[in-house]
């Protein structure tokens, strides 16, 4: 199979379980027990108007065909109008998700920036004390509920010792730039406020940091392991008989083939991240999806809820698609399986 | 034959951190077990107030402060460990049943059902799991600690299916898998008395390492307020609680946070320990 045939094929797959994720929602959505209509409305509400909205909803149609009318608006962009804040749910996502896309890229940059130097210096240093403070770190990284980590971050940075903003996405007393992309970095990049890009990092890095620490525990464990295990193989022997320097055998021969295993991983833990999110936003007050989605959870909006699941799915489904691409290209080796 | 003289227990206390874990493990059991017995004030569990004392920091007396109700967080924390331990167990006797089951079948019987378990094993596992508990006790009713434990097994099951489904396509091909199918052993039989136990020391390890896990994943949602709802002392609501009232009151998130933390790490070093004595990879 060629590379080509391997990324149609790979695209395909992630068609298909965005299919069968959606399924899964829709029939969680509509098998669960309880009137969805009744739900939305309150118990307050008349019988004319909880029959209205069933029948606006397609709720009296067997459940193929309700799934039908479902797809078809999905695919014109259309996922109803969310009953907790009486507009439509796409408008909704669209003034929510860029906030928790932001932030999450931001615990991304850092988990690598961060977890892969540690565990590097971790395999380096094996059983050394550097390695035992590493390992301790990201040990704690990993069993340490991000919530936990955010309060901590937040005590100590900003209040404690106030070097970061306290919460929100940026400062009250500063004009946001136009919007274009939503993400404030890139937005105050093309309206040339470099006080505002440098006020919107400084409120991302704390809640990036306190999403991205379990992250950072598993890249760096990870990459400790395969480094170790780089490190005894024949080649590197090789390299250090030809007297190559310490710094090109690290950079050159042991990073590249060690660092496969932690991208593939790589995936799995933005899944973690975007979970996390949901925690670490509330802490730090930030206006994103999780704000938007245990709202819409403490409100019964269905339409709200399923529309938050199915966003936060397909970007975990893109996210990991690009890293099956970039692991091939790191890798050429892999056998693509038929 | 004695445990404390094998090869397994040699192997699990060379490491002193894994021994260290189960030490928190067993504590943390035992608090939670005779919590009515050893805390300073079981009374505060329920809905009490003692607003002479309320938002007190730690002191001797009340070594973990008092919450805005004047409770003190000690007594509290040890029975939120109660809840937690409830939800670990009950979780995981869902989720691995239902991996488990689903894991042999897709990995022994094959063609068709293969597909069709494993696809749909694939559909679960790329909704993250917090996202998918909290959409499923969305749609459910009031959130409460029954609806949680049902939402966070329903996230979890498909990882043992994962796990279960790749030991058994590994070893299906052994000789004793095709002496018993010669013998006209049923395909229960063989799944489950045959295979299986070749699953157990993975399946022993991933139960520990995630008992921790799914305590954290719990803590979580009870954080968001979808959990156990008060006056039940549960540690994620804790935190919770507390987290709106930084910097002044810190001790009302901070400790059951630190509660938690320990807990999680502790089954995370056990399990780590059952990894290298039992030398699978999960």
């Amino acid at each position: 199979m060629s590379t080509t045939q391997y990324f149609l094929r790979r695209i395909f797959v992630s068609v298909i379980v965005f299919f069968g994720v959606s399924i899964v929602i829709f029939c969680l959505a509509r098998l669960i027990p309880g009137d969805p209509a009744r739900i939305a409305l309150g118990p307050f509400a008349t019988k004319e108007m909880v029959e209205q909205l069933r029948e606006t909803l397609h709720l009296n149609d067997s459940i193929f065909i309700q799934y039908k009318i479902f797809i078809q608006q999905l695919f014109q962009g259309d996922l109803g109008i969310s009953t907790y804040t009486k507009r439509p749910v796409v408008t909704d996502i669209i003034s929510y998700f860029p906030a928790t896309f932001e932030l999450v890229l931001m615990s991304g940059t850092l988990m690598i920036l961060i977890g892969m130097p540690l565990g590097i210096l971790s395999g380096k240093f094996k059983n050394t004390f550097i390695d035992h403070i590493a390992r301790i770190i990201s040990l704690l990284g990993v069993v340490t509920p991000s919530f936990l980590w955010a309060i901590i971050l937040m005590l100590i940075f900003a209040y404690w010792i106030p070097i970061f903003p306290v919460a929100e996405r940026y400062d009250e007393t500063l004009d946001p730039p136009k919007i274009v992309t939503g993400l404030l970095l890139i937005d105050s990049l093309i309206a040339r406020d470099f006080n505002f890009f440098k006020d919107a990092l400084l409120h991302l890095f704390l809640p990036g940091l306190a999403i991205a620490m379990p992250a950072i525990g598993n890249v760096s464990r990870l990459t400790r392991t395969n480094l170790s295990d780089i490190y005894e193989k024949q080649y590197i022997e090789f390299a250090k008989s030809y007297s190559y320097s310490e710094y090109k055998i690290a950079t050159k021969y042991a990073l590249k083939p060690a660092s496969i295993p932690t991208v593939t991983i790589i995936g799995l833990d933005f899944a973690f991240m975007l979970g996390n999110a949901f925690l670490v936003e509330t802490v730090f007050v930030w206006p994103g999806m999780a704000k938007y989605g245990v709202e819409t959870i403490l409100a019964k909006d269905l339409n709200g809820i399923i529309a938050t699941a199915l966003i936060i799915t397909t970007f975990f489904l893109i996210i990991n698609m690009l890293v099956d691409f970039f692991v091939l290209l790191l890798n050429p080796r892999i056998t693509i399986e038929e | 034959m004695n445990f404390f003289k094998s090869k397994y227990y040699y192997k699990f206390s060379r490491n002193p951190l894994s021994v260290f874990g189960l030490i928190i493990v067993c504590a943390v059991i035992l608090l939670a077990i005779f919590a009515p017995y050893i805390t300073p004030f079981p009374e505060h569990v329920g809905p009490f107030t003692d607003f002479a004392n309320k938002s007190k920091p730690p002191s001797s007396t009340y070594i973990f402060g008092t919450d805005k109700i004047g409770r003190d967080i000690f007594t509290r924390c040890i029975f939120g460990y109660r809840i937690s331990l409830i939800l670990g167990v009950v979780v995981l006797a869902i989720a691995v049943p239902i991996g488990v089951t689903m894991g042999l079948c897709a990995g022994y019987i094959g063609r068709k059902t293969e597909l069709v378990l494993m696809r749909i094993t694939d559909v679960f596992l790329a909704i993250p799991a917090l996202v998918l508990a909290l959409s499923i006790i969305g749609l459910l009713d009031r959130p409460n600690l029954l609806y949680t434990m049902i939402a966070v097994s329903m996230a979890w099951w498909p990882w043992y299916t994962r796990l279960i489904y790749n030991i058994t396509r590994s070893i299906k091909t052994e000789g004793y898998i095709a002496a018993a199918e010669i013998m006209g052993a049923s395909k229960i039989h063989i799944m489950f008395r045959e295979i299986l136990p070749n699953c157990l020391p993975s399946l022993l390890t991933k139960i520990t390492l995630d008992l921790g896990f799914v305590i954290l994943v719990g803590s979580s949602l009870s954080f968001l307020g979808l959990g156990a709802q008060p006056p039940t002392p549960d540690l994620g609501t804790m935190v919770a609680k507390g987290a709106s009232l930084l910097p002044d009151t810190w001790w009302f998130s901070l400790f059951p946070g630190f509660a938690i933390l320990i807990v999680v790490l502790g089954f995370n070093l056990v399990g780590d320990g059952l990894k290298d004595m039992f030398d699978v990879d999960v």
